[in-house]
């Protein structure tokens, strides 16, 4: 197979509040041979509040991240499904309305840049499914995940709105039946779980400005996945991560009801069954603790 | 033709009268039903050919009148615009039908939409103006200020978006999506006068758009392509145009953002909370922080990292800037 190379946006959190989110993005694209070329000139994506406040900064803002991948000629990997869907709806609306992107690259070339059009942007999640393959991936397992049964937690911009996605990773994801995060969880020897909340919103992006909505959401979350008897929770976004790790007790206080699971980056469930060790993944800086190894 | 043209399906039909039942029921049918078929012609075979009781409404037959919205497999659809095979695609053939919102069954899929219309009209969903009895020429709206509508007109009110968004389930006091599409068309009308009164509205706390959680999934079920997240972003940069943002915690979270970029090219999250919050707001996010400054997740303000190049964000953040808070 022709090694793939991809322009890393890494996103804030995996610099701050996830680092174990990096340590096992780059420790499984080592164990895969994927080449990641990190994308060290990447602002803040905005995280769909920027937006809120000032659209036009956040589409330049964007724009002149992708057009540092455009500058590498690759597709641009992101590991965060916000970041996912603010430099994907950043594309879609470029790529389709000539007008906004003249405006946009007019201040870009203030700067010396241009958005091209000419990256694609793809989580890491679905590069790994449908560039490196999941039959791939089955073949270099060491240690199967098969005494787990693994709840998949989507996270909302990975998977809608569709219209986005489609064009990122091939339209293979239903947002009322996503299969993707299952099928990894399978291809790596694990059980995966079924329940309602699979492909349902954590609630992080209201936690602020609405605390008692977020923390329900986040409750709701993990009791569904405890009730199908998940050992424990996997997520592509470090968003719903934050979340389901750190917040547990505020949401069990808005459900009235204990509830806590241990919740791993779909890069640490990747590798751990690659035979990366608990160091390598940064297991260590979770907050409810993995306590099944 | 190769083509599977008929397939056999298991429906599992929620059931409910409150003059009769204590509890709701499922009914269970197993059909063939065609490639041509869509939902609506199911639901009126069961009820011709099976059990006459069973209530849903149902109207137009072609997508326009919003009436027979449902849900199959919690995904909520026209039952006259959808097509089974689509539906076995995405759910197999077992499939699930239920009302929009099974708390406001009056009979088995037919709901008391009355807290939608209540939200609807609380956003004063029509033109604002002084229009004379008599005018002397109609007042015309060119194509390019009818586009500014941006498709919001196009919504039916259906209610899919309203019974699928997670912020309204929890709080009822919340205005929704597709009440917030409907004060984004009228407030991108050209003709109306009433804008400012109907940002106010959305611009309320608990029930305005501040509250949205961002799950896109409005966007992804509207059946008639309105996208009200997107008309709930433009609301809420219309609020920052109008200078009429509040100065809270929803508002600072919004504009945060940008001042952290502009200082370190990425989100300070630290700073952001702060800020957000206020100094004295911010201390109820003191254990959490502990918890997590204790596992390696807390960045201490002299390590923040910086984006490379910042002098460039920078210099865009300065020419590129539109609003002012």
């Amino acid at each position: 197979m022709k090694k793939l190379k991809y322009a890393l946006f890494t996103g804030c959190t995996a610099k701050e509040s996830t680092p174990e989110q990096m340590m096992s993005t780059l420790a499984v694209a080592k164990k895969l041979g994927i080449e990641l070329v990190e994308l060290t000139e990447a602002s803040c994506c905005g995280a769909s509040h920027l937006q809120d406040y000032d659209d036009f900064l956040s589409l330049v803002l964007n724009a002149r991240n992708i057009a540092y991948a455009e500058k590498h000629g690759l597709t641009m990997v992101t590991i965060c499904n916000t970041c996912q869907l603010n430099t994907a709806m950043t594309k879609h609306r470029l790529d389709h309305n000539a007008d906004l992107k003249a405006k946009v690259n007019a201040k870009l070339g203030e700067v010396g840049l241009e958005y091209k059009g000419t990256s694609q942007i793809t989580h890491f999640l679905y590069a790994i499914i449908d560039d490196f393959g999941l039959d791939a991936i089955k073949k270099m397992v060491v240690k199967p995940l098969s005494q787990f049964n693994i709840a998949p937690f989507y996270g909302c911009h990975n998977i809608r709105p569709s219209e986005l996605q489609n064009e990122t990773h091939k339209g293979h994801e239903n947002p009322y039946n996503p299969t993707s995060l299952d099928d990894l969880i399978i291809a790596c020897g694990g059980v995966s779980v079924d329940y309602v909340e699979k492909n349902k919103c954590c609630g992080f992006h209201a936690e602020l400005q609405a605390p008692r909505t977020a923390a329900v959401l986040t409750g709701n979350a993990v009791a569904g996945a405890m009730d199908a008897n998940a050992d424990w929770m996997v997520t592509p976004c470090p968003l719903c991560h934050l979340k389901l790790d750190t917040q547990t007790h505020h949401a069990s206080l808005a459900i009235g009801r204990d509830v806590s699971l241990p919740v791993l980056h779909m890069q640490q469930m990747v590798g751990l069954a690659l035979g990366c060790t608990s160091e390598e993944l940064g297991l260590k800086h979770h907050v409810t603790k993995v306590d099944f190894l | 033709m190769d083509a599977i043209t008929s397939q056999q399906v298991t429906f599992k039909i929620f059931r409910f009268n409150e003059e009769t039942d204590y509890l709701p029921f499922y009914n269970t049918y197993t059909l063939n039903v065609t490639h041509e078929e869509v939902v609506l012609d199911i639901l009126n075979r069961i009820k011709w050919d099976h059990d006459g009781s069973l209530s849903y409404r149902r109207s137009c037959r072609h997508g326009i009148c919003g009436i027979c919205s449902i849900k199959i497999n919690g995904k909520a659809i026209l039952a006259c615009k959808s097509r089974l095979f689509d539906l076995i695609k995405i759910f197999g053939t077992d499939l699930t039908i239920e009302p929009l919102s099974t708390k406001r069954v009056i009979k088995d899929l037919i709901i008391d939409k009355k807290d939608f219309w209540e939200k609807h009209a609380h956003v004063n969903p029509y033109l604002v103006s002084d229009i004379e009895e008599t005018p002397a020429s109609e007042h015309l709206v060119s194509p390019h200020d009818a586009e500014k509508l941006n498709e919001a007109d196009y919504c039916i009110q259906c209610g899919a978006c309203h019974y699928s968004c997670p912020a309204l389930a929890i709080n009822e006091q919340f205005i929704g999506p597709a009440a917030f599409a409907a004060a984004f068309r009228f407030s991108a009308d050209v003709r109306d006068e009433g804008v400012l009164e109907r940002l106010h509205i959305v611009n309320q706390e608990a029930q305005g758009v501040w509250d949205c959680v961002k799950c896109m999934e409005c966007a992804e079920v509207c059946p008639k392509e309105v996208n009200p997240i997107e008309k709930i972003t433009k609301l809420h940069n219309m609020i920052f145009e109008a200078h009429i943002a509040k100065n809270n915690v929803a508002t600072r979270h919004a504009v945060g953002f940008a001042h952290s970029i502009a200082k370190h090219g990425l989100l300070d999250e630290g700073e952001l909370v702060r800020y957000s919050e206020g100094n004295i707001g911010v201390l109820k996010h003191v254990p959490v922080a502990l918890k997590m400054f204790s596992k390696g997740k807390i960045v201490l303000p002299w390590n923040m990292p910086k984006a490379d190049k910042l002098d460039e964000i920078k210099k865009l953040i300065k020419s590129s800037s539109t609003v002012k808070f």
